[in-house]
C-alpha cells in the first residue's frame, strides 16, 4: 500500500488510482529530410515539423490519464536519409506498437501500408494531401488527418464564390504536386461554377530579382478578364512573387497570398490561442500543420481510449470511426472521420500572411448531414471501396 | 408595466430619500478593454468605462459592494467598487485568467488558469493565492455549489469535471462528460449540477451524490445545423423550475424545464451568445452576444426577448447589481 502511494499522481482521483495504469503506446515514425534550396531567407527550414505536436498530445493525453488511470507512451523514430523506413518499421514496430503516427511522404505510406503486418495496425497519416490515397488508394487501416487538395481548393473555390470572383486565371508550377493541386482547383471550379477563364503553366526562372521585375508583368497579361489570380506551387518557388506585380491588380489566392490550412498562426478563436501558446512554450516555434496533424492523430487515439476505456485497437478504432466521436480540433467544429475515406472531417483555414480571412464551410454553403462535407470529396463522389 | 415600475422606482426613491438606485446591469467588453453599464429596465446604454486589458469573467459580491474582473492581459483580477467603478485592489489570479467563482461567502475566488492546468484558490481578504490545484487540460467552467461543499473545475480537453472539496482544496471525484465542457451550474439546493458541453450540443445533469449524469439533453433547433449548436452558459433559477443554457453560435437561449429535462422552447437573441444572469429579481435574463455587440433582455414571465441592447465590442460576461 506504502508503494502503491508513492507511485500514485500528486493527486488523489479517486478509485481510479489505485488501480494500475493502463498503458496506452503510440508510435512516430518519419524519415529525415533533404534541406531544400533556400527559396527565402526570411523562413527558416524546420526539420522536425510534426513530432512536438505528438508530444504536446501525449501530454494532453497524459493529464487526462492522470485521472483515468491510463497511461500514454510515446516512441518516435526518426530514420535518417539513408535509411529505410520499411526495415525500421518491421524492426521497431511491428508487435510492439498498434498505434501509429506516421509523417511521410505518400509513396513510403503506400509501401507502409500495404505490408501485411501493417494491417494489424492503425495508422495515422499526418504528411499527405493527396486524393488518391482518400479515393482509389485508400486502406481501411489509414487515417488521414490533413486536409486533401480537393477540401483546400473547396474552402478556396466557397470564399470566391461569396466574393463573387468567378473568373479565375489559373497559374500552375511545374511540379507533379502541382498538377494535382491545380486537378482539385479544376474539380472545385466545376462543383461551384466557377470559371477558369485563362490556364498557364509557369516555366520562367525561380530568381528572384528577375521574375520580379519582368516575367511576371508580361505572363500575367491575358486576352481575357479575370477577377482572381489562382496559383498552384505547393513549394512554393514562384507563387510569391505574383503579388503586386500582375499586369492588372488582381488577388492572389491558392498556395500563395490566401491560402487555405488545417492551421495557421493567425488563429486564435474557439480557444485556439491557448494551444497555440502551449505549443510555442514547447517547441520555441509557430505550430505547423504537420504538427496540428500529429496533436489530432495523438488526441484522438487519447479521446478513444478514455471513452472506451481500453487500449486496444477494435473497440478504439470503431469507436474512433463511430458517430459518438467528437474531437476538439480548436476550430469551431467537433472533428471526426468520415466512415467511408477515413478522412478527417474539418473546418478549413483561409488566411494571408498576417490575418485570418475566413473559415470555411463558408456560412451559406449547406449540407444536410454537416456542413463539413461541403468540402472535398462527399460519400456519394468517393471512390473508395473499403466497405463495396 | 415599464411605466409602472418607473413611478414605483420614483416613489421609491422620494420616500428613501435618493439613497436607491436602479438596478445596473454591467457587461464586460473583452476587445474594448472596458465595462459597459446598462440600465435594464429602459434598455439603455448608461455607459463605458475603461476597466483593463481584456476584461472576461465578472462577478459581484454578495453585499453588492464590490465587482471582481478578471482583466486577462494584465494578469489579474481588479476589484471594483460596484458604486464609482473605481479600482479599490487587485488580485493574484495567475496568467491569464479568463473564468472564476466566488463562493458564497463572498470570501474566496476561485480561477481557472486554462494554460497551467491550474485552479487558484484567492483568499479575497489577504489578496493572497493560497493555493494551487492541479486540474484537467483547460479548465474553463468554474462554479462552488450554494452549500459550499464543492468546488466544480470542467476541463475542456480532458472532458472532465473534477469534484474538488473546498475545505481541503482536492479532487476527490472526476466525472467523464461529452467534449469540450464549458459552463457548470448547481441548482439552488445543491444537488444537481448542470453542465454543458460545446462540441457534443447538450447539457449535461448529474447529481451531486453519485457525480454520475442523470439525464443528457441534446439540444436541436430547427433549421440551424447540430454543429452550430454549441451550448455554453448555464444557469438555472432559484425554485428549480427553468434552466436556461446560451448555445453559442446557433444565437439561441434554450429553455430547460428542471423538473422534465424538457426543453420548452428556444429564444431567438443576439450572434455568438455566450454567458448569462439574471435579474435580482430573477424577473429578467441578461445575454451576452459576443459578436453582434449586444446584450439581449429577456423577459422571463413572459419568456421572451423584449430588447437588445448595443453595448460595444465582444460583450463577454454579466451580472445585474440591484
Amino acid at each position: 500500500m506504502v508503494n502503491m502511494l508513492l507511485i500514485m499522481p500528486l493527486i488523489s482521483t479517486g478509485s481510479v488510482a489505485e488501480k494500475a495504469k493502463q498503458a496506452v503506446n503510440i508510435a512516430y515514425l518519419t524519415q529525415e529530410q533533404n534541406v531544400p534550396a533556400p527559396l527565402s531567407n526570411l523562413d527558416v527550414f524546420i526539420k522536425d515539423k510534426g513530432a512536438f505536436g505528438a508530444e504536446l498530445g501525449i501530454d494532453d493525453d497524459n493529464t487526462t490519464g492522470e485521472f483515468t488511470g491510463q497511461h500514454y507512451h510515446l516512441k518516435k523514430f526518426m530514420v535518417p536519409l539513408d535509411g529505410n523506413v520499411i526495415e525500421t518499421f518491421n524492426k521497431e514496430l511491428v508487435n510492439k506498437f498498434q498505434y501509429v503516427v506516421v509523417n511521410l511522404p505518400a509513396e513510403q505510406l503506400n509501401q507502409l501500408t500495404d505490408l501485411p503486418t501493417a494491417k494489424q495496425m492503425l495508422l495515422f497519416d499526418v504528411a499527405t494531401v493527396d486524393d488518391a490515397l482518400r479515393n482509389e488508394q485508400c486502406r481501411r487501416h489509414v487515417l488521414h488527418l490533413l486536409p486533401s487538395r480537393a477540401m483546400r481548393a473547396d474552402a478556396l473555390a466557397q470564399y470566391m464564390m461569396k466574393k463573387r470572383w468567378t473568373k479565375w486565371f489559373l497559374i500552375i508550377g511545374p511540379n507533379q504536386e502541382d498538377r494535382l493541386f491545380a486537378d482539385a482547383i479544376k474539380r472545385s471550379a466545376k462543383r461551384f461554377g466557377m470559371n477558369i477563364v485563362t490556364e498557364k503553366t509557369w516555366e520562367h526562372t525561380y530568381d528572384a530579382r528577375r521574375t520580379a521585375q519582368s516575367d511576371v508583368a508580361v505572363f500575367t497579361q491575358t486576352d481575357e478578364d479575370y477577377d482572381v489570380l489562382v496559383v498552384a506551387d505547393e513549394q512554393g518557388q514562384f507563387g510569391e512573387y505574383l503579388d503586386y506585380r500582375t499586369w492588372i491588380p488582381r488577388p492572389v489566392i491558392g498556395t500563395q497570398g490566401l491560402i487555405a490550412t488545417p492551421w495557421h498562426k493567425t488563429h486564435e478563436q474557439w480557444g485556439a490561442v491557448q494551444i497555440q501558446n502551449r505549443f510555442k512554450e514547447k517547441a520555441g516555434r509557430w505550430m505547423e500543420e504537420q504538427d496540428y496533424a500529429a496533436y489530432l492523430a495523438v488526441r484522438a487515439i487519447g479521446e478513444a481510449a478514455t471513452r472506451t476505456k481500453s487500449n486496444d485497437l477494435n473497440p478504439v478504432k470503431e469507436y474512433m470511426l463511430s458517430d459518438a466521436f467528437a474531437l476538439n480540433g480548436y476550430t469551431g467544429n467537433p472533428l471526426s472521420f468520415r466512415s467511408w475515406d477515413g478522412q478527417l472531417r474539418q473546418p478549413v483555414l483561409l488566411a494571408a500572411p498576417r490575418s485570418l480571412v475566413a473559415v470555411a464551410p463558408i456560412e451559406g454553403f449547406l449540407h444536410p448531414k454537416t456542413e463539413l462535407d461541403t468540402l472535398g470529396y462527399d460519400q456519394p463522389e468517393s471512390q473508395c471501396k473499403w466497405y463495396k | 408595466m415599464i411605466l409602472k415600475k418607473k413611478r414605483l422606482g420614483l416613489f421609491l426613491a422620494l420616500a428613501l430619500a435618493g439613497v436607491v438606485h436602479a438596478e445596473s446591469v454591467f457587461v464586460t467588453l473583452e476587445k474594448d478593454n472596458a465595462l459597459a453599464v446598462v440600465d435594464p429596465i429602459t434598455g439603455t446604454l448608461i455607459k463605458t468605462v475603461p476597466i483593463g486589458q481584456r476584461p472576461r469573467g465578472i462577478a459581484i459580491s454578495p453585499d453588492n459592494q464590490f465587482l471582481y474582473i478578471a482583466t486577462s492581459d494584465d494578469n489579474t483580477i481588479k476589484i471594483i467598487d460596484a458604486e464609482t467603478l473605481k479600482e479599490v485592489g487587485k488580485l493574484p489570479s495567475g496568467k491569464d485568467p479568463e473564468t472564476f467563482a466566488l463562493n458564497p461567502a463572498g470570501d474566496k475566488i476561485y480561477v481557472s488558469n486554462e494554460d497551467d492546468s491550474l485552479v487558484t484558490v484567492i483568499d479575497i481578504a489577504k489578496k493572497k493565492a493560497i493555493k494551487q490545484i492541479k486540474v484537467g487540460v483547460e479548465p474553463e467552467g468554474i462554479t462552488v455549489s450554494p452549500d459550499n461543499k464543492w468546488l466544480i473545475s470542467a476541463s475542456e480537453t480532458t472532458n472532465m469535471v473534477h469534484w474538488i472539496d473546498t475545505n481541503t482544496n482536492t479532487i476527490v471525484e472526476n466525472t467523464l462528460v461529452d467534449p469540450r465542457p464549458r459552463a457548470v451550474g448547481f441548482t439552488a439546493d445543491s444537488q444537481q449540477l448542470w453542465v454543458t458541453s460545446e462540441m457534443a450540443g447538450t447539457l449535461m445533469i448529474l447529481d451531486a451524490n453519485t457525480k454520475q449524469i442523470i439525464k443528457t439533453i441534446k439540444f436541436e433547433v430547427s433549421g440551424v445545423t447540430a454543429d452550430k449548436i454549441q451550448p455554453v452558459g448555464v444557469v438555472i433559477d432559484k425554485d428549480s423550475n427553468r434552466g436556461y443554457v446560451a448555445l453559442g453560435p446557433a444565437n439561441r437561449v434554450a429553455v430547460v424545464n428542471a423538473k422534465t429535462f424538457e426543453v420548452e422552447k428556444t429564444l431567438l437573441v443576439g450572434q455568438r451568445v455566450w454567458n448569462l444572469a439574471f435579474s435580482p429579481d430573477q424577473k429578467r435574463l441578461y445575454t451576452t452576444n459576443g459578436t453582434s455587440n449586444d446584450i439581449s433582455i429577456i423577459d422571463l414571465e413572459t419568456q421572451a426577448v423584449t430588447k437588445s441592447v448595443g453595448v460595444g465590442n465582444y460583450p463577454w460576461g454579466v451580472v445585474a447589481k440591484p
